[in-house]
């Protein structure tokens, strides 16, 4: 007997009890279930359903995540024996040793993320008696990505259940929040534990060890893992060591999966090709982003930030690298295109996409405690989403009542086309 | 005979439950949001505010056959601005550490709009006796989501009760905070007061399904 059947067989057996949803999501997650609508009833033909909804973009996060688990360890023996004065990207990055990092610090976080949000899917689950819900795909593979590679299990297991229950289920469950779960356990983190989520200690597996070795005496090299927003915004960019390719194929130190803006591009056609993201949201988000950053550099160039303002260093960093550095990339890609919290109408997600990139700089050049603003502003303009949406459709309700206004409307009864029209028709 | 017949004890029990002023009819919140970090604060808030309802619910009450209606929100307004400042003062003279970290929201009470909501609909309407039961239930039920608002705030923000550690010395690094425990950063801000008196209102709706409004 195949394991589908024994399954099925299962479902059968606990059909209408408490357990039920959990053997029947057990089933349709792992087999297309024999169930077919009864004749006569509603046809649904597209096999796009939202689960395939949801591994597609698994699919385009995939190459992030393995090329994170390689940064992971080439920023940890970067940071302790120097950068390789000659970079090869067999013999320095696509390394075992590098992997094996990514393998014991990235990986806990991926399966601790999807352990205990899909234990909470599944207890909603079975209280509300519906079926499992697999909104939690995407989520629980966006969080080990968005946060720094020495986040303690413990911290993500405790934000991954404020995130799923406060930021999903009371609003009832996938495709009623009103803010992205994936964020919303991001800034729980943020606000929660700021010592563990900013400075130069966190971004660099094996920095807060280090720090604390030297402090309790040991003789070894500090380990600096800043990232580039922090040199920046320290108006230390002079000191940062990495090239312009650098930070586009993402050697550099950052949250987890955020640092290649090479593989998140790649990632961004692929959903856009597959019609799963808003290619306008991400178009408009880049547009609004490298206003902001215009903006910023025309203001450094009109001398009106002098370089002895805390804002030189960010101010004065050329637009377009806002882009390639820190979580921009990712957020526009991933976060923002969310159909669920992003704006519905057409024309509401310029508006949507432009204000997440022009708030995100704008955010990271003048927060003062942490130089990044993408998970702020993101979450920002989920909370404007239904607004926007609100005057779209007002503003289209709006115009097609003056067309109707100003229209003649036939047959008119003085009109000698009513006439004509009669005779036509007759 | 009891002390109190059994409509009197409703005035006292209704608000602790399913009439309760923060949870059900929503007033009060500004304040359940700034003093709730701090156990202590939210005690003292709930003692103040019970003192300023009860004993106004009674004036009021004594003096509501005598008051024009159209000044009655004013002469109102005298009433608690006057019960507040006697809090104030008692606060600084006796616990004057403790009136610096309520801080504005002491002499705020005047706003809570807990208050003035009883004045008008309980004690302008109802004898002396039975305003005064009405004030200290009103203030039992606000005190009570204040001080579990304040217990999980401070004992999940800062690690302490009342100022007293209980999850283990932050400094020396003993007890959970050996183990990696780290203060929750996100209860200290007001923020998560709205949300620990939303999951007390969450909890509260789903274990009594009447109190929820219909759409």
């Amino acid at each position: 007997m195949s394991l589908k059947s024994k399954l099925h067989e299962l479902k059968l057996k606990y059909q209408g009890k408490k357990m039920a949803p959990a053997f029947n999501a057990f089933h349709t997650f792992l087999f297309s279930p024999d169930e077919t609508t009864h004749a006569g009833g509603t046809h649904v033909k597209s096999a796009d359903d939202l689960k395939r909804t949801m591994n597609t973009v698994i699919m385009a996060l995939v190459p992030v995540l393995i090329f994170s688990m390689f940064n992971a360890g080439y920023q940890h023996y970067s940071a302790i024996n120097g950068f390789p004065a000659d970079f090869s990207l067999m013999n320095d990055f696509l390394t075992w040793d590098n992997f094996w990092i990514g393998i014991i610090k990235v990986l806990p976080l991926v399966v601790v993320s999807y352990a205990v949000g899909l234990i909470v899917e599944f207890i909603f689950a079975v209280i509300k008696g519906h079926e499992v819900e697999e909104g939690y795909l995407v989520t629980g593979m966006l969080v080990p990505l968005i946060v720094p590679v020495d986040t303690p299990l413990w911290m993500l297991s405790v934000a991954v259940v404020f995130g799923v229950v406060i930021g999903k289920e009371v609003f009832g469950g996938t495709g009623m929040n009103i803010l992205n779960p994936a964020l919303t356990i991001r800034a729980f983190l943020f606000f929660a534990y700021p010592t563990w989520m900013s400075g130069d200690k966190v971004w660099v597996y094996g920095a807060r060890e280090r720090s604390e070795e030297i402090l309790a005496g040991a003789n070894v090299d500090a380990i600096s893992g800043e990232t580039i927003l922090g040199y920046l915004a320290q108006n230390k960019g002079a000191e940062m060591t990495y090239s312009v390719s650098d930070m586009f194929f993402g050697f550099i130190p950052g949250s987890v999966g955020e640092t290649s803006a090479f593989l998140i591009l790649l990632g961004g056609l692929f959903l856009i090709f597959t019609k799963i993201a808003s290619w306008r949201i991400m178009v408009s988000a880049v547009i609004g982003s490298l206003v902001m950053g215009l903006i910023f550099n025309q203001v450094v160039d009109f001398g009106w930030v002098g370089e002895s303002s805390k804002f030189y260093g960010l101010m004065s960093f050329d637009f377009w690298k806002h882009l390639i550095v820190g979580g921009l990339a990712f957020g526009i890609v991933y976060m923002a295109t969310d159909p669920v919290t992003g704006s519905q109408t057409n024309k509401g997600k310029w508006y949507y996409g432009f204000f997440i990139g022009f708030i995100s700089v704008m955010i990271r050049v003048f927060n003062p405690a942490y130089p990044e603003g993408v998970f702020l502003a993101i979450l920002l303009m989920n909370v404007f989403a239904p607004t926007i949406d609100h005057y779209v459709v007002r503003g289209n309700i709006k115009r097609r009542m003056n067309r109707l206004k100003n229209a003649t409307i036939y047959p008119k009864d003085s009109d000698g086309k009513a006439e004509e029209l009669k005779a036509e028709t007759v | 005979m009891a002390l109190l017949s059994k409509k009197d004890t409703n005035l006292i029990t209704d608000p602790l439950a399913d009439n309760n002023p923060i949870t059900i009819q929503v007033l009060g919140i500004c304040s359940a949001l700034a003093i709730t970090a701090e156990l202590k604060a939210s005690l003292v808030m709930a003692v103040s505010v019970m003192f300023v309802l009860g004993a106004g619910n009674v004036v009021i009450s004594l003096m509501r056959n005598i008051i024009p209606s159209k000044i009655r929100i004013i002469v109102q307004l005298i009433v608690v601005a006057t019960l507040v400042i006697i809090v104030d003062q008692v606060l600084k003279a006796f616990a004057y550490e403790l009136s610096k970290t309520l801080a504005v929201f002491v002499g705020l009470i005047i706003t809570n709009c807990i208050i003035m909501g009883r004045f008008e609909a309980f004690a302008l309407a109802n004898g002396p006796w039975r305003s005064f039961l009405d004030g200290i239930g009103n203030s039992l039920g606000y005190g009570v989501i204040l001080i579990i608002v304040g217990f999980f705030r401070e004992l999940l923000g800062s690690g302490t009760l009342f100022g007293i550690p209980v999850l283990g010395d932050p400094i020396e690094k003993t007890g959970l905070y050996a183990t990696g425990y780290e203060n929750n950063g996100f209860m200290i801000i007001p923020p998560a007061a709205l949300i620990v008196v939303g999951i007390i209102i969450w909890v509260q709706r789903s274990r009594n399904p009447a109190l929820v409004e219909e759409n």
